[in-house]
């Protein structure tokens, strides 16, 4: 699909989320790889024990890693100490907030929502708006003007990503919006996709947030030291860099405004520590064609499907340099994209609904 | 095929126990489950909060899935369960002849 050379509006709110309607993009049908349905119902399936085994594998690593790192604090050592500490804190409760929200990392669902509240407070996103917001990246994935999880508009504006490293532009935007409900009030693109069934939820979360991290700056005040703060609530900053590292390759770089996960996602093929730390987000694709196969699921779910998708990418270092390549183009090309060819016992990619421009495209 | 509104959707065996199978009659779409005590109950096709097909998702136990945003409901009372599914479905009555599952539309 030729995408527009023209800067464009990505507000959910803008013009573009009519002209996304009109098109017949918004709540559309996606294509899906063919699985067939008994081997999908296995997929599905849901368990608690890997969720729970992971969760105490990461409950114990980043409580040892605290220990360490206060016994280092003074020391030039506490920096890589709490760096992996930060780590440790964010990377997970990114990819736990994720998975939980969607229901699916346990089969128990309280222990899907206490980790995702947990999760959620870790890595600053109020819990009942990003899970409206997240339903929305699902329904309308890459669509502008739709999508509010679109991590880039093009051209890309670079001072963002690297503000991004240490959360310096999100985490403000989220901070703004806890004050926000805290007082009962949602910002304009929330009330876009929140229910008002929803609001009143999100606004005690915000007040329980907002009662944590002051309850931190006041042991901070009290100590006269910010070292509690390490702990708590700064993690969720100089920890992200591994969060947008796993994050940008999603979907940066590929179509926009198509309804095939093939053409705007991404697959990484990821060491197993990315893997647990990610809890197999890398399979993206996958993921967001069949967004109730479980976390553990996912890399036979992989499996199932590789011959119809484009080839995944080799190591996360290679999606990163895709992506930027990509991005560095799309600074004078914002029409640029990523085209990646289908084997040859893949499926015609299907780019929007018309089929005479899904078969004009796939010549 | 219709007889005062019954509409003979499937065999009974063409849907497995825990599970759903879709069903289009002129311009309505159904959803029709064998839940895992073997009881057959049928409710409106798509998910109340956006139209994905309740057939593509998940049965467990008297709850079905939907495949996009896990929206919950129970099969038989068609009553929400979980956001972002928050308004019920419509059930329909449901019969068993001869081995094969009718349904009762409006």
């Amino acid at each position: 699909m030729p995408a527009s050379r023209e800067k464009r509006n990505y507000s959910i709110t803008g013009p573009e989320n009519l002209r996304a309607q009109e098109r017949g993009l918004v709540e559309a049908e996606w294509y899906t790889s063919p699985i067939p349905r008994k081997r999908l119902k296995e997929l599905m399936k849901r368990k608690d024990g890997p969720a729970i085994r992971d969760t105490l594998i990461w409950f114990s690593a980043l409580i040892a890693m605290g220990i360490v790192a206060y016994y280092l604090w003074g020391t030039w050592w506490a920096i890589p100490a709490f760096l992996v500490y930060g780590i440790l804190y964010a990377t997970p409760g990114d990819s736990r907030w994720h998975e939980c929200g969607h229901g699916t990392a346990f089969k128990t669902p309280w222990m899907n929502e206490v980790i995702y509240q947990i999760a959620s407070f870790m890595v600053l996103r109020s819990a009942t708006p990003w899970r409206w917001s997240h339903t929305r990246h699902h329904t309308d994935t890459i669509i502008v003007g739709r999508d509010p999880e679109i991590a880039m508009e093009r051209p890309p504006i670079w001072r963002i990503l690297i503000m991004q490293i240490f959360h310096l532009y999100g985490g403000p935007v989220e901070l703004k919006r806890f004050v926000l409900h805290f007082f009962g009030k949602l910002d304009g693109p929330e009330r876009e996709y929140i229910p008002a069934s929803e609001h009143r939820k999100a606004f005690w979360e915000a007040r329980v947030y907002t009662l944590i991290i002051l309850s931190v700056a006041a042991v901070c005040i009290f100590y006269q030291s910010i070292l509690p703060a390490m702990f708590i609530f700064l993690p969720s900053f100089y920890g992200s860099i591994v969060v947008i590292l796993h994050g940008i390759t999603q979907h940066l770089g590929l179509y926009e405004d198509v309804l095939d996960h093939r053409l705007n996602t991404r697959t990484v093929y990821m060491n197993p520590i990315n893997r647990f730390l990610y809890w197999n987000m890398n399979y993206h694709i996958e993921h967001h064609m069949f967004p109730m196969v479980p976390y553990h699921a996912l890399a036979a779910l992989h499996a199932e499907m590789k011959d119809d998708c484009p080839a995944a990418m080799p190591s996360l270092s290679a999606a990163l340099k895709e992506v930027v390549i990509a991005l560095r183009k799309q600074k004078f090309d914002p029409a640029y994209v990523v085209v990646k060819p289908l084997p040859a016992s893949a499926r015609p990619y299907m780019y929007g609904l018309s089929p005479d421009h899904n078969m004009a495209n796939n010549e | 095929m219709t007889q005062k509104n019954w509409i003979e959707a499937c065999a009974a065996d063409d849907i497995d126990v825990e599970d759903v199978i879709r069903l289009d009659y002129e311009e309505r779409t159904f959803a029709v489950y064998r839940t895992e005590d073997g009881t057959y109950y049928a409710t409106d096709g798509y998910c109340t909060h956006q139209k994905f097909h309740l057939a593509d998702g998940l049965v467990m136990g008297n709850v079905i899935e939907c495949p996009k945003h896990n929206g919950r409901f129970d099969i038989p009372t068609g009553a929400a369960k979980k956001v972002p599914a928050c308004i019920d479905l419509i059930t329909y009555p449901v019969k068993l002849e001869a081995g094969k599952i009718y349904i009762k539309i409006g």
